[in-house]
């Protein structure tokens, strides 16, 4: 894990680094949608609840946390990409509708 | 396979970064989620993949997945195309606080079954800990600030007091007592792994709780970042690079738009955090009085006043939104352009709940998108505007953030409303905005208030255009 544990670390630093990078220069327009869309990405805990589930190996205790986990994430990441899509799918629609004038 | 697994990662990552980049751009964004979707779906696809062969993964483990991705995936759905646009902050709170939740079932779980999802080293108790304690208060304080939002919780009296300062204080220890406890134990007391549950949901909900409703999207906006911190914790438990480099990306995708939402409102975070509700300690105090010079006028002038005007510009604010009234001003703004009038909306970086808000609420009611001006951009255009119609905002057109050194506002940038010909300013009453402080703008001679509900006024305006015959050819 040592190695590994020093790579993590830099996988976090780059991270935020790309994360401060990439969302600075968002228009405040956008805000609300950007926070439901990166608030939607937070639910990639997904991928641990499908870890958790799959090394579960049978023990129903670890079954039922690692499901009621992927349920909570799930909500998390549809709800959150539908409803973002639900706000820009108005901003799209008007700038359309524009061109097409 | 192995070389596959980290192509599939690496894509994943890539559309993540590119999504939440072109998220930037109102014409690529919508595109943008789609992309951020697919590749959440892919590094799903991907991690599935890497367990095939393996034994554990099972028809069983098949039956666990199944179960919970549509129950959570069919809730989310309904949830997502059922609340109203106006309800978006709390929204947005209800679904970040499931994901903290998620981060927190799975620490709890590889806590509970050393072993199984982590390797036991210290790194992994440490990710542990982190994991339990920023899921926990995630989200508890999710919850508390939907509840609020939705007006199903008050802030009881005891929590305005300092008191609640020592109360979190005791609490935040209590969680440091029982993290050291839980690492010095290698991970194996249960009893410090319930406290440290326990302790950092009700900081959750002792620190969100005080808060007022103003500052609450600040709070959302932080929590958001704290759950991308959680899921980054996550990541470090169960050893996926992906998670950690999303749940980063995240993290400081929401500690940005925090600060820029502080920067609007002129607060700084500390004060958001630690101050408690601004009304309750400024409404008393400074800026405060009566109000001595108030002009109110009816419905009827006010359409008078618009069908001669021709260039209109409407400040649209929280009330306008609490009244559901976007609808109907695009209405009342659809006949004053038939009639050939200018009409642009005034956007304040906070109107509404959230920087933001206020936009997706006048797409909704077909607004173009053209129309809607940012403050910098308006600004010059008041000295030369007729009529400024200001629909349930307050604390952003109060001159005093420019004129006043000792005003609580000052700094605080705002719309020069008062620069306009006439000012007509839809309100309830005369009671205080969010800040509690007093509006000066209500006292000038070319303010004139209009009482009333945002949206039967702008009925009742509608009406009165009409029989003016505004619009009609």
């Amino acid at each position: 894990m040592d190695s590994n544990f020093v790579e993590f670390l830099w996988v976090l630093l780059l991270g935020s680094l790309l994360g401060l990078e990439l969302i600075g220069k968002v228009p405040p327009t956008l805000h609300t949608p950007l926070m439901s869309g990166a608030n939607a990405i937070s639910g990639i805990t997904v991928l641990a609840a499908l870890t958790a589930i799959i090394k579960a190996d049978g023990s129903i205790p670890l079954l039922v946390l690692g499901s009621v986990s992927l349920g909570f994430a799930l909500f998390n990441v549809i709800g959150g990409f539908l409803v973002t899509d639900r706000m820009l799918a108005m901003f799209s629609r008007k700038s359309a509708r524009q061109e097409n004038r | 396979m192995e070389f596959l697994n980290y192509a599939i990662d690496l894509v994943a990552v890539l559309m993540l970064a590119l999504g939440i980049k072109r998220l930037s751009k109102v014409r690529s964004a919508r595109a943008a989620n789609q992309l951020a979707a697919v590749a959440m779906a892919l590094a799903v696809v991907g991690l599935l993949i890497s367990y095939v062969g393996v034994p554990s993964f099972d028809g069983e483990a098949w039956l666990w997945i199944i179960l919970g991705s549509v129950v959570g995936g069919v809730l989310g759905a309904i949830t997502a195309q059922r609340v109203p646009m106006t309800s978006m902050p709390e929204t947005v709170a209800l679904f970040n606080g499931c994901g903290g939740m998620s981060s927190l079932l799975v620490a709890l779980a590889a806590a509970l079954f050393p072993g199984t999802l982590d390797d036991g080293t210290l790194v992994a108790v440490v990710s542990i800990v982190i994991s339990v304690f920023v899921g926990s208060i995630t989200f508890t304080g999710s919850i508390v600030a939907m509840a609020k939002l939705q007006g199903w919780l008050a802030t009881p009296d005891w929590m305005q007091s300092k008191l609640r300062h020592l109360v979190n204080i005791a609490l935040a220890v209590v969680c440091l007592v029982a993290a050291i406890k839980l690492i010095a134990s290698n991970g194996e007391s249960q009893g410090a792994l319930w406290l440290l549950v326990v302790a950092s949901g009700l900081l959750g909900i002792g620190v969100t709780l005080p808060i007022g409703g103003a500052d609450m999207p600040v709070v959302i906006s932080l929590l958001n970042s704290y759950s991308g911190v959680a899921a980054a914790a996550a990541g470090f438990v169960v050893g996926s690079q992906l998670l950690i480099v999303a749940g980063a990306m995240v993290g400081a995708a929401g500690l940005i738009l925090t600060q820029v939402m502080c920067d609007g409102m002129n607060r700084s975070l500390v004060s958001v955090l630690f101050g408690g509700a601004l009304g309750a300690s400024a409404g008393s105090g400074g800026g405060g009085g009566e109000y001595t010079n108030i002009t109110s006028c009816s419905v009827e002038e006010c359409a008078l006043t618009l069908e001669a005007a021709e260039r209109v510009v409407i400040v649209p604010g929280y009330g306008l939104a609490v009244a559901q009234a976007q609808h109907t001003l695009r209405e009342v703004t659809r006949s004053l352009e038939a009639a050939g009038i200018q009409v642009d909306y005034a956007i304040h970086p906070v109107a509404g709940r959230m920087p933001g808000h206020m936009n997706v609420l006048l797409a909704e009611a077909d607004v173009p998108y053209e129309q809607l001006k940012e403050m910098d951009v308006i600004n010059p255009d008041f000295p030369a505007t007729d009529v400024v119609l200001v629909l349930g905002a307050n604390d952003v057109v109060n001159p005093q953030a420019k004129s006043d050194p000792n005003s609580p506002l000052y700094g605080m940038p705002v719309l020069d409303v008062q620069q306009a010909r006439t000012v007509f300013v839809v309100k309830r009453g005369m009671s205080a905005g969010y800040s509690g402080i007093k509006n000066d703008l209500f006292e000038l001679a070319n303010t004139s208030m209009v009482f009333g509900d945002a949206k039967k006024v702008l009925g009742d305006l509608l009406g009165e255009l009409k029989e003016l015959g505004v619009g009609k050819k």
